[in-house]
Parts: C-alpha cells; sequence; structure tokens
C-alpha cells in the first residue's frame, strides 16, 4: 500500500497550465509511482481543438478532440528534453477505453471520466458542451483520468491503454479484437438484473451502502454548492451599482467629491472579483463530481461481487437439487416435487432401463455441475480478494484526496476573505478622506 | 424708525459677510428680558453672529446697535464698524469649550394602559444656562412629544431648517414597534435630533425646547403662545404672491437638493436589494453547511474535517446574519432620515420665495406709486428685513448642514466599511483556525501509516 508520505506527483508536461490548474491537478492526482506507468513515461492531455467531419450518419458534426502527449521518462537523462509523442482524441474514444476496462478487470474500481454533460450549473456556467469553459475543465479531466489508470497498480499495465496512449491508428481494432465486446454485453445485462443474494461479503454490502450514501450526498452538495453560487454571485454584482451611484453622486458635491469617486472604484474592483472566486470553486465542485463518479464505480465493483457470489449460489442449489434428485432416483423415495415423477407416477413407473439412464445422467450433470461450483468459488474468492484489495486502495486515495480538497477549499475561502477586507479597507480609506 | 435707517446704512458694508446683526425681528416683552437675552447671546457661540439676533426697542435705550456680547456699538464712526468686522467670529466649528448644553435621550419604557402600549424615552439635560432654572433635568417623553416640538420649532423658527425625526408611522405586521432593535434605532434618532437642536446657535435657546427639556409635564397647548416674532411675521405671509425668480444661491440649493434626494433613493434601492442577496445566500448557506455534516456522519477519517468545515459554515452564516441586521438597522434608517431632511429644508425654501415675493411685489407697488413720496412705507421696510433675515438664517443653516452632512455620511460609509470588513474578519478567523487542523491530521496520519 502506498505510503501517504513518499507521495510521488504526476509529472504534468503542459507548461501552458496556468498555476491554479498546476496546483489542482497536483492535488487532484496524488498518484503513486512505484510500479506504475508513470515511472516510465510522463504523460498529459495539452489541449483542445473544435473539428468538423461526418458523423455515422454521414451528417456534419462539430466535436472537440483532446491532445495527448506522452514522453518517455528516462532516468539517466533527467536534464534533456527527450520527443513527444503526441496524437488526439476525443471524447467518446475515452468513453470506449472505459468501457474496455470495466469489463476486462470487473475487481477495479476503476477511475472515472468527467461529466458527459455539464450538470449542477448555476446560471452563470453554461452548460453548452461547446463552451471553452467547459472544455478547458474537461480536458483537465480527462488528463485526471489518464493519470489515475497510469498509476493504478493493474490497469496501468494493461497493453490496450498504453496502445490508447501511443497509437493514433489501429488502437480501436486491437481493442475490439479481445472480444470485450461480448462480455459487455452480457455484463450489462447481467447488472442490471435484479437478483437476491443469499450470503453477500458483508464488507462488500457495507461497501455498496456507502457508496450509495456517498453518491447522495455528494450530489447534494453540489446541488446547494451551485445555488449558493448563484446568490453569492448576485451579491458581489449588486455592489457594483454603489460604484455607479457614488461616481454620479461626487460630480455635484465639493469637498466630499474625491472620497466618493475613488470609493465607487473600489466597489468596481469588488464586484468584479465574484468572478474568479467562483472559477476557482469550479476545480472544487470538479474534485468533488470525480467522487460522485468514483462512488458509481465502487457500487459496480460490490454489484459485480453480487453477481459472481449469485452465480456461486445457483450453481450450488444446482447441484444440491440434482444430488437430491439422484438420491431420490436410487431410493425410490420422492421428496421433491418434479412434473416427471409427478406424470411417472400416474402414468406408470418407468422401466429400470429408463431408471439407469436417468441416474447416468444426473452423475454426469452432477460431475460436470461439482466442477462449476469448484470454479465459481474460485472465482467469486478470486474475485472478492483482488477486488478487496483494490477497495481498500481506493479508500486510502479517496481519504487523501478529499481532504486535501477541504483544506484547498478552506484555503479559497481564507483567501476571498482576505480580498474582501482589503476592498473594504481601500474603501473606507476613501470615505475617510470625504 | 429714522435711528433704525440710520444704522441699516451704517451696515451696509457688514451684509457683504452675509452676517445681520440689527435687523429687527423678535420683539421681546420686556425690557429685563432684553437684557437677559443679550447675554446670553454673547460671543460665547461664534454661530450667533451669522444669524439675526434680537433687538431692543424699547424707546428709553438708544437706538443703537447692540454687538452679540452685549455691548453697544459706537455707531457715530465708521471705525467702529471694522471693529465690529474684526469681533465677528466666522468659525462655525463648535468646540467643545463652548458647548453650554448636553442633552441625551436613554433607557427606553414600555407602558401599558388600557388605552394604547407606547414607549417613552428619558431625556437627561445638564446645563449652566440661565435660561433654565436648573442645572440638571430628567424626565420622560415619548415620541409624540418629540413630533410635537419639532412642530413648534418649524412654526416658531420658520427661516431656519429643523432636524429631523425618525420616521413616524411604521408598518404594522411588518415592523415591530416594539422589538429591541426597533426600539434601539429610534433612541438613537431621537437623541441626534435633540443634540442636533441643542447644538444650534437659535433653536436651542427656543422656548419650546427648554420646556420640553425640563417640563414635568409637556402641556401641548401651551406652545401657542410662545411663537416668536418672526415666526408671527412669517406666519402671516400669504402665499398668493408669485415671485420672479429664485436668486442663484438659493435655485442652487434646489437643484442641488433634487438631486442628493435622487441620489439617497438610489443608495436606499441598493442597500436594500443587497440585504436582499444577502438573505438569499444566507438561506443556501444554511443548507450547505449540514450537508458536511450529515456526510462525515458516515465516513471514519474524513469525520473531522467535514465537521470542521461543516462548522466553519455555520459560524459564517452567522456573521453574515449580523451583517445584514446590522445594515438594515444603522444604516437604512439614516438615509431615510436625510430624505426626510430634504423635505422638510426644501420646504423652508419654498417659504423664503414666498417671503421675498411678497417683498417684490409689495415694493413694486410703492415704486410704481403716483406720489413717489418718501419715505418708503414701513411695511415694505418690514418685508425687506424678513427677507434679508431669512436669507442669512439660511444661508448659516445651509453652511452648518453641509458640514453636518459630510460627517453624518463619512460615518456612515466608514461604518458600512467596517461592518463588512468584521464579518470578513469573522469568516477568515474561522476558516484560518480550521486549516491546521485539517492538516495537522493529515502529518499524523503520514506516520501512523
Amino acid at each position: 500500500m502506498a505510503d501517504s508520505g513518499s507521495e510521488a506527483i504526476a509529472v504534468i508536461g503542459n507548461t501552458d497550465l496556468t498555476p491554479s490548474e498546476s496546483e489542482n491537478n497536483l492535488k487532484n492526482t496524488m498518484v503513486e509511482k512505484g510500479t506504475s506507468l508513470l515511472k516510465k513515461m510522463e504523460i498529459s492531455v495539452a489541449e483542445a481543438e473544435k473539428r468538423t467531419g461526418k458523423n455515422a450518419v454521414n451528417m456534419q458534426e462539430t466535436y472537440t478532440v483532446y491532445l495527448i502527449e506522452t514522453r518517455p521518462v528516462d532516468a539517466a537523462s533527467e536534464g534533456t528534453n527527450p520527443a513527444l509523442d503526441s496524437l488526439w482524441r476525443r471524447y467518446s474514444e475515452f468513453e470506449l477505453l472505459r468501457n474496455y476496462l470495466l469489463v476486462t478487470y470487473p475487481f477495479a474500481v476503476v477511475p472515472p471520466l468527467p461529466e458527459k454533460r455539464a450538470e449542477f450549473v448555476w446560471h452563470k456556467l453554461s452548460a453548452d458542451n461547446m463552451d471553452p469553459d467547459f472544455v478547458e475543465r474537461r480536458r483537465v479531466g480527462l488528463e485526471n483520468f489518464l493519470l489515475r489508470v497510469a498509476s493504478h497498480p493493474v490497469l496501468s499495465s494493461d497493453k490496450i491503454f498504453y496502445l490508447f496512449l501511443t497509437e493514433e491508428n489501429g488502437w480501436k481494432e486491437t481493442m475490439f479484437e479481445t472480444g470485450f465486446q461480448a462480455k459487455a454485453d452480457s455484463r450489462l445485462k447481467a447488472l442490471n438484473a435484479t437478483f437476491r443474494v443469499k450470503n453477500p461479503d458483508k464488507r462488500f454490502a457495507e461497501m455498496k451502502h456507502y457508496g450509495d450514501e456517498l453518491q447522495s450526498v455528494i450530489s447534494q452538495l453540489l446541488r446547494v454548492r451551485a445555488r449558493a453560487a448563484d446568490r453569492l454571485y448576485g451579491v458581489y454584482k449588486v455592489h457594483g451599482n454603489y460604484g455607479r451611484v457614488f461616481s454620479e453622486w461626487s460630480a455635484i458635491e465639493k469637498e466630499m467629491g474625491d472620497g466618493l469617486q475613488s470609493a465607487g472604484h473600489h466597489m468596481d474592483a469588488y464586484a468584479a472579483s465574484v468572478d474568479d472566486i467562483l472559477e476557482e470553486e469550479e476545480h472544487y465542485a470538479d474534485q468533488l463530481k470525480e467522487y460522485l463518479f468514483y462512488a458509481d464505480a465502487l457500487r459496480t465493483v460490490c454489484r459485480k461481487h453480487e453477481l459472481t457470489q449469485y452465480e456461486l449460489e445457483m450453481a450450488v442449489q444446482d447441484l444440491t437439487s440434482k444430488k437430491q434428485q439422484r438420491e431420490e432416483l436410487a431410493t425410490g423415495t420422492i421428496r421433491t416435487f418434479s412434473l416427471k415423477g409427478m406424470t411417472s407416477k400416474l402414468f406408470g413407473q418407468e422401466t429400470p432401463e429408463q431408471r439407469e439412464a436417468k441416474l447416468k445422467m444426473l452423475e454426469t450433470q452432477i460431475e460436470e455441475g461439482e466442477e462449476q461450483v469448484k470454479e465459481r468459488n474460485a472465482e467469486c474468492d478470486e474475485f472478492v480478494k483482488s477486488a478487496w484489495v483494490d477497495i481498500e486502495r481506493f479508500k486510502e486515495q479517496k481519504d487523501h484526496d478529499l481532504r486535501e480538497s477541504l483544506i484547498s477549499y478552506a484555503i479559497m475561502q481564507i483567501s476571498m476573505c482576505k480580498k474582501g477586507i482589503q476592498v473594504w479597507n481601500n474603501a473606507k480609506e476613501c470615505f475617510n478622506k470625504m | 424708525t429714522e435711528g433704525e435707517r440710520g444704522e441699516c446704512n451704517l451696515l451696509a458694508p457688514l451684509r457683504t459677510l452675509t452676517t445681520s446683526v440689527c435687523l429687527p425681528i423678535d420683539c421681546p416683552p420686556s425690557g429685563e428680558r432684553n437684557e437677559a437675552i443679550a447675554a446670553s447671546v454673547d460671543g460665547r457661540h461664534p454661530l450667533s453672529s451669522l444669524y439675526c439676533r434680537k433687538r431692543r426697542t424699547s424707546e428709553t435705550e438708544q437706538a443703537g446697535l447692540i454687538l452679540p456680547n452685549g455691548t453697544p456699538v459706537d455707531t457715530s464712526s465708521l471705525a467702529s464698524s471694522s471693529s465690529l468686522l474684526n469681533r465677528l467670529q466666522l468659525d462655525d466649528d463648535l468646540d467643545g469649550e463652548t458647548r453650554d448644553l448636553f442633552v441625551t435621550v436613554e433607557d427606553p419604557k414600555k407602558h401599558v394602559s388600557t388605552m394604547e402600549t407606547y414607549i417613552t424615552y428619558r431625556v437627561c439635560t445638564k446645563t449652566t444656562r440661565t435660561e433654565f432654572d436648573l442645572p440638571e433635568y430628567s424626565v420622560r417623553r415619548r415620541y409624540q412629544d418629540f413630533d410635537w416640538l419639532r412642530n413648534k420649532l418649524e412654526e416658531s423658527q420658520p427661516t431656519h431648517l429643523i432636524p429631523p425625526l425618525p420616521e413616524k408611522f411604521v408598518m404594522k405586521g411588518v415592523v415591530d414597534r416594539f422589538s429591541e432593535e426597533f426600539v434601539e434605532t429610534r433612541r438613537k434618532a431621537l437623541d441626534k435630533f435633540l443634540k442636533r437642536v441643542a447644538d444650534h446657535p437659535v433653536l436651542s435657546f427656543n422656548e419650546h425646547f427648554n420646556a420640553f427639556l425640563s417640563a414635568k409635564d409637556l402641556n401641548k397647548r401651551q406652545g401657542l403662545a410662545l411663537l416668536t416674532k418672526m415666526g408671527e411675521s412669517v406666519k402671516y405671509v400669504t402665499g398668493g404672491y408669485k415671485l420672479r425668480a429664485r436668486p442663484a444661491e438659493f435655485a442652487a440649493m434646489g437643484d442641488y437638493l433634487d438631486l442628493f434626494t435622487q441620489k439617497m433613493g438610489t443608495i436606499d434601492r441598493i442597500a436594500q436589494r443587497i440585504i436582499k442577496e444577502q438573505s438569499e445566500f444566507l438561506m443556501e448557506l444554511r443548507e450547505y453547511g449540514p450537508v458536511y455534516s450529515s456526510w462525515s456522519s458516515f465516513e471514519e477519517d474524513l469525520h473531522d474535517p467535514l465537521e470542521g468545515v461543516s462548522g466553519c459554515m455555520s459560524n459564517c452564516s452567522s456573521a453574515l446574519e449580523e451583517l445584514t441586521e446590522d445594515m438594515s438597522e444603522d444604516f437604512l434608517p439614516v438615509l431615510r432620515e436625510y430624505v426626510l431632511y430634504i423635505e422638510s429644508m426644501k420646504n423652508v425654501l419654498k417659504k423664503r420665495d414666498q417671503v421675498q415675493a411678497e417683498y417684490e411685489t409689495k415694493l413694486e407697488a410703492v415704486v410704481f406709486r403716483e406720489d413717489k413720496k418718501p419715505p418708503v412705507p414701513s411695511d415694505v421696510e418690514k418685508c425687506q428685513d424678513r427677507v434679508e433675515c431669512f436669507n442669512a438664517d439660511l444661508k448659516a443653516d445651509w453652511d452648518r448642514w453641509e458640514n453636518n452632512k459630510r460627517q453624518d455620511f463619512r460615518q456612515l460609509l466608514t461604518g458600512m466599511a467596517d461592518k463588512n470588513i468584521q464579518h470578513y474578519e469573522k469568516c477568515l478567523a474561522a476558516w484560518e483556525s480550521l486549516v491546521p487542523l485539517l492538516q495537522d491530521k493529515q502529518e499524523a496520519e503520514g506516520e501512523t501509516s
């Protein structure tokens, strides 16, 4: 398990990031180097661009592509700057990759993608996917996703993932060759089905419940925060009206005029300052959103456990019933009801040959059944083991990241308060000169 | 009357300083009172020289000019007029040493009777003035009494700007007339009102004011007999005369007041809007904080940090609530007071116009009179005196009002800035105390893992 004391910070290759963005990325992606891909390469999503092209139904569409840059990290030549490899990917390709990972590593809490559509927006924020601010925040989210996968102890060594980062063309084909699509469909069907598990692992049941609660509380938090942001915007902006009226008022005053006029300028500055404040807060909201989606990934793993457990239970149940049938057939007692048994009772006993054939069939089925139970048992155990390891890893990561987020939120509030004090002190000085 | 006219001629140069020291206004009933009054309007009060002063009309006296300090002016030579000039103090800032009348409004109490419920305030006076029988007074007055006083002052001193009272009517159901906050706001405004009257060199000597401060029971009917001479004369100025043009000086005042009222109205609206937005933000904040608390209930490691954040938000909520309350209680009422003040000032300006209009009309009638015989009839002269006195009083009061306005608004706006600063400081303290807690925990975790 990672020692949080020696956390390595993902190297970010893009120098175009603003300081607050870099900081945000650092805080977002407290990832481990260790055995992960990040030891060998730097990864970044450097840019976003608009493209137009024909889609599947031959219609013109505009979409955004993101530039993935990678650079091998050569420990020996830290000083030199080896060439950057880069390729363009669009959001839907990221989605494909993630689906592949979900299917291929069902025990892993797979990092989430940034939201498909802008949600929990407050009125000034655009819900338009083409909006430059949204695109920018998505770029950061996509980079975060790649860095998280690249630092995951299991996911980072996936070949398809590597190709995604390095092979512009041909990646999709290789991925489809793995045959994950078929698994994906059946998995989706199974996950959506309702079934009752008799003996789920208690830890997973608790985790699932935790995932539910986490999802619910973060949704609520994001909703209220958006409303509060709207209101705060209003408060600051109305102060701008003071700027205008003080200016008009100063025109009819003699000695008071100068003080009023300059105070008005400070009121304007105060009103304008809210834009930066709320933009920073948006980063915090994004950090919360990541864990909102992570909660879903966690629930998926727990659900998968239930599925494997259910399949095991079904296999056991099937085996038990088959064994019982054999016993009945062998001893002639009917303990369980079966249509065959009834009809044979009604229409006469079967011949000894028939019975013999039946018994033999049952024996093979029981043999197969036992094999299946053994397999499924192993599957279940395997799943529980590896899933729990990843869940524990996730828990530590979550505690660490969210604590960091809260600290940065507090720091943001402190900065906002300090700015407020400064502006009002400036205004007060002007008022004193009236 | 010739003597009077002689004085008027002598004092012509003084008029350019907008001082009127001689013109007859109030006719005191007795010679003794003359002395008492003259003695009281001595040079201790710098502003008194700028105002029309009571003048002896007793025939036993020499029809001479009396200086503010009670000494007669030697009207026989021009030199004395320059010495008069020298002795006039034009500095109208009062310093504490010259104040001889202190008034406070305090201790509001609720009275419940079968007919009504109302609040009274204690009015305390300390003075060395001889107009008062005692050096100290303590009486109880209710808003009605203050209202009576203000009306009396307006009636009896129509050439002066009378300070405003807080609003009379409050909408029942919207504002609780007996809440601590409302009563305190009103008390402060009533206190300010009395202090302004007490600081005024003419109004503070008004007999109604005296009665208000000293009488055990305020007999409000008593007021009828105490109308000043000026009050009498202005009262009977009919409004039937049309003013040709308001002098530039007073026109400027009127224009300024109109614009100023507009600006006050705008600021009032903005302040109210801010309070509304802040209240709505507060509502959201009150919902936001507790969500962190409910989150903490199912977290282990994150429990304390989340609780901490929730606690901070609760502190910020309280701080914001205090800010909006303060702005409602302290800021808005003062703005509104000024708007009321301006209304009454505009009325004084209109009255002045009427007085001037009467004079001009009468003067014209005389000018176009057939006989063209001098002297100018005394009632036209009286009109002229009234106009000049009014103008002088008004100008002096205007300067004083401008000064007060500047101080009041400096105080009001710095107060607003202070309240906002205090609000942010409270929030800052809350968040700053949280951060090290979160970071310490983090370090501790690092050590144990």
